[in-house]
């Protein structure tokens, strides 16, 4: 280090040097002590990184460690037993967790990509952006807000939990994540493409349509995956919407299972083998997490990719 | 000066109808916003025309009584909020730090995935994770460490349960870390280069820079971040709910057993069954409802406008 030796000769002040050091006469090096603190801040930088990262193996692990033993092929096909009696499974609670996903997208996809379409093709203005505001709070409201939101609205009338209360309740949660995503991408497509459309006489609504979004098609069903991962695993609106269920029921207007609310009525019981299935539940829902996140990624990526490519 | 005519907005029917129908969609979220409000003020009527103002700073919930004052709720929120921000804003911006000034392209991009992975856990996988190995570990280890060491504040005395204020508090922290580190993220992405080069001429250290032309530009939006990561903590219902132990009493110890105005809801709501029990527990989530309503209002303002700052730049 030539330029760090010439700056040794320079006498620094001796700020912040312990005053026996000072007095010592010392040969004190400035520069290289502030090295030496960048140093250990960027070691502490990584291991704080590191650090924040231990929850997420350590949630890993266990789930692994203790879901995978209880995983068996009852846990896919057998209805929860009595209590007391060992055994049994969660094929209620699976199934009703894509009946509730399945009406969350029957009203959260069509709202949450038109938002997103609004957004991008006619929500330059003010009212856009008030639109994309209220999109962005929406996306912020507690979840157990929306479902006492879905209580109200949907279980007060109809006098009893049902099915289809929980739906409301997840495809509120996730119109505003569908509709951000939609719109990002769409904003990806180049202005020229759509003039090219408009220019050969189309109008308006088929450049939007067949156009503009038929070219992010992939991108778009990406981040509806995603949200749909993401509402999967939401617990707190379907508490006291679609409540939980022992049976097999395919009724909308009655209670039903999900998975989310039966790890959670498992995990704060007393028995050891409901802990079990919970753990085994939990693995269920961590790995499908984990895997939509990085298919998701990666074709979310490409999608994105594809769309920049278009542009140049 | 020729000018030409413009084209009138949108001639063919097809596109008229088309924009319409996006346009409501799109007002039926907003409309859904005020929806929820309005449902949620509804039902909360009778409790607040019960107690009044008083219902949220009398410190009594006993729905054995039929007694409702959310006070002690409300300070749960604040103080299992409070206490995972002081955790979680230093690792964060630690963490965003690491991620856009340090690591090389692609040690970024797979921690940042992970990071990414903690939100994207679902809530009630960490409260069995609190449950079974986060609560027996902090009233096996933590807590009788910190009784023994810092057990002359209040903060830290009384019986280690595991369960309670400091376990939920702890979880809170690991779920908004994501949260906090990814807007920091975006906040430190938006310092321009050129700032950073200038401070690493003058003969900064690394770490100089990062403080020179990064974090001191950038403070308004770590700000903004971390007040967001408040908007999630105040939110957060089903991992709380699951190690915090709920008691709605107020105890000065973080060892004790709290609940939050999250955690009340998603306790006793399904099996309340005296009206004013309900409403009391609607009139809570009224009031989470506007506090995120303005927390997160706050921060995005804060946030787009520094952003928008740069971008002009």
């Amino acid at each position: 280090m030539s330029s760090s030796e010439s700056l040794m000769t320079f006498d620094r002040p001796l700020k912040g040097l312990h005053p026996s050091l000072r007095r010592k006469g010392l040969a004190f090096d400035y520069y290289r002590r502030s090295k030496f603190r960048s140093f250990l801040v960027q070691i502490c930088l990584c291991l704080v990184t590191i650090g924040a990262l231990v929850p997420l193996f350590s949630v890993f692990i266990y789930v692994l460690q203790q879901g995978l033993p209880a995983l068996n092929l009852a846990f896919f096909t057998e209805t929860p037993k009595p209590v007391g009696e060992v055994g049994g499974g969660m094929a209620n609670s699976l199934a009703g967790t894509l009946v509730i996903i399945g009406i969350a997208s029957l009203i959260g996809i069509p709202v949450g990509v038109g938002t997103g379409l609004y957004l991008s093709e006619y929500g330059q203005g003010k009212r856009g952006s008030t639109i994309r505001f209220l999109v962005d709070i929406l996306a912020s409201i507690p979840s157990i807000v929306v479902g006492l939101f879905a209580y109200s609205m949907v279980v007060l009338p109809m006098k009893r939990f049902s099915a289809l209360a929980g739906g409301i309740a997840l495809s509120i949660i996730m119109i505003p994540t569908v509709a951000r995503s939609a719109e990002e991408l769409l904003k990806l497509v180049p202005q020229t493409v759509r003039e090219a459309g408009l220019a050969l006489g189309l109008p308006r609504w088929k450049v939007t349509l067949q156009i503009v979004l038929k070219g992010c098609r992939a991108g778009i069903i990406t981040g509806v995956i995603l949200a749909l991962a993401r509402i999967a695993g939401e617990t707190a609106p379907l508490l006291f919407t679609a409540l939980n269920n022992r049976f097999w029921s395919t009724q909308l207007d009655q209670p039903m299972s999900t998975l989310p609310v039966q790890i959670y009525s498992y995990a704060i019981s007393p028995f050891d083998d409901w802990h079990r299935q919970a753990w085994a539940g939990a693995l269920v829902l961590v790995l499908l997490v984990l895997l939509v996140n990085l298919m998701t990624r990666i074709v979310f990526s490409r999608a994105a990719t594809t769309l920049r490519g278009w542009r140049k | 000066m020729t000018t030409i005519a413009k084209r009138p907005k949108d001639v063919h029917l097809g596109d008229r109808v088309f924009a319409l129908s996006l346009k409501s969609i799109a007002a039926f979220v907003g409309i859904m916003l005020i929806a929820i409000g309005f449902f949620l003020a509804k039902a909360s009527i009778p409790a607040l025309n019960n107690s009044g103002f008083a219902f949220f700073v009398t410190s009594v919930w006993d729905p054995v009584q039929n007694v409702y004052g959310a006070l002690p709720v409300i300070f749960g929120t604040i103080v299992s909020s409070l206490t995972a921000l002081m955790i979680a804003g230093p690792m964060s911006v630690g963490v965003a730090l690491f991620l856009t000034e340090l690591a090389p392209a692609w040690i970024a991009s797979v921690f940042g995935f992970l990071v990414q992975m903690l939100a994207a856990i679902p809530s009630v996988v960490y409260g069995l994770w609190g449950i079974f190995v986060l609560a027996p570990w902090m009233r096996e280890t933590v807590q009788p460490t910190l009784s023994s060491s810092l057990g002359f504040l209040p903060l830290f005395q009384g019986p280690p349960y595991g369960v309670g204020m400091l376990t939920a508090s702890l979880i809170l922290a690991i779920m908004i870390t994501p949260t906090i580190a990814s807007i920091c993220q975006e906040v430190f992405k938006a310092v321009p280069t050129a700032q950073r080069e200038s401070a690493l001429a003058l003969g900064s250290t690394r770490w100089e820079m990062m403080k020179l032309a990064v974090l001191k530009t950038s403070k308004p939006g770590i700000f903004g971040a971390i007040i967001l990561g408040l908007g999630r903590a105040f939110g957060e219902t089903m991992a709380v709910t699951m190690v915090i132990g709920n008691r709605s009493e107020i105890s000065f110890s973080l060892f004790a057993p709290g609940q939050t105005m999250a955690s009340v809801i998603a306790n006793e709501y399904a099996e309340a069954t005296h009206d004013l029990h309900l409403s009391a527990l609607a009139a809570v989530g009224l009031a989470l409802f506007i506090v995120t309503i303005i927390i997160n209002g706050t921060a995005r303002v804060l946030i787009s406008r520094i952003t928008f700052k740069r971008q002009q730049a």
